[in-house]
């Protein structure tokens, strides 16, 4: 049986990556694990993208457009979380999201 | 003719349980560095699945943007930002634990049954094909504003990541 052709095969695929940041999200107790759920949110957002964008939108490159300006998107945010959590760890010594409440640094 | 077809379907397999595999990788272990790892593999497996979409320029991209930056730069925070023995996230209570497994199942099947319910048509007729050419034409033409703030943003996501890091250096070289 061929599912590659299918559009549901690559919704179902993008929904269990979203469950899977989802669930990375809740699981993680350090800011870095939780950065790492993000991006698996936003590679499930882009695959749905490019599915409906193979099977259903009438210009195929809009998908693609769509899909490069997450990934440019998803750059700049881990550029800046990665350099928040190098400041919030000079400043606190650690990582734990519970420790860091006050958001003054 | 047909062999291709099923070594197509074959390698569709091995990038959807290579995504699988990365995923679970990347949430259930408890080192960080290993996390990483298994995010890198996950992409890998995406960049397969955009290949089968019929996107050979996306799968690039997303190895060139995503396995090479984003992970490389994940990397150096998770090295930056620890000393050893804190390498390891906590684990969570087995109440925690069933109470996020039961939230992101549900969330699951709800999304199952919206998919599975819902009938995509596809559209009546279709303009230009999936070539990087037409793609740059309409970066260029139609989305040329979106491609412009796009720049500003990485633009203002440097400074900011330098701004950000910078701070406090001097208190430390005190």
């Amino acid at each position: 049986m061929i599912i590659s052709d299918n559009l549901n095969t690559y919704l179902i695929i993008a929904a269990i990556l979203l469950v899977i940041g989802l669930y990375g999200m809740m699981r993680h107790r350090s800011l870095i694990g939780m950065l790492i759920s993000s991006e698996f949110i936003l590679n499930g957002a882009a695959l749905n993208f490019m599915a409906f964008n193979r099977f259903v939108a009438p210009n195929p490159a809009v998908g693609q457009i769509y899909t490069l300006f997450i990934m440019g998107i998803a750059a700049a945010e881990a550029a800046i979380v990665v350099s928040i959590i190098i400041a919030v760890y000079r400043k606190y010594r650690s990582e734990d999201p519970e420790q860091v409440q006050d958001l003054k640094l | 003719m047909i062999a291709f077809e099923y070594i197509a379907e074959a390698l569709f397999y091995a990038f959807m349980i290579l995504t699988f595999m990365g995923g679970f990788m990347a949430v259930r272990s408890r080192m960080l560095m290993h996390a990483v790892l298994g995010l890198a593999v996950a992409l890998f497996g995406v960049a397969g699945l955009y290949f089968h979409l019929g996107s050979p320029f996306l799968a690039m991209m997303q190895i060139l943007i995503y396995v090479g930056a984003v992970c490389i730069m994940i990397v150096l925070g998770v090295m930056l930002g620890n000393t050893p023995d804190q390498l390891f996230s906590d684990k969570l209570s087995r109440r925690n634990m069933f109470l996020a497994l039961s939230a992101c199942s549900t969330g699951f099947v709800t999304l199952f049954i919206a998919i599975q319910q819902t009938k995509f048509a596809p559209a009546a007729q279709k303009v230009g094909d999936m070539s990087i050419r037409f793609i740059g034409e309409n970066l260029l033409f139609k989305y040329c504003l979106a491609f412009e703030l796009i720049s500003v943003i990485l633009l203002t996501a440097i400074i900011g990541a330098i701004i950000l890091a910078r701070g406090g250096r001097e208190e430390v070289a005190k």
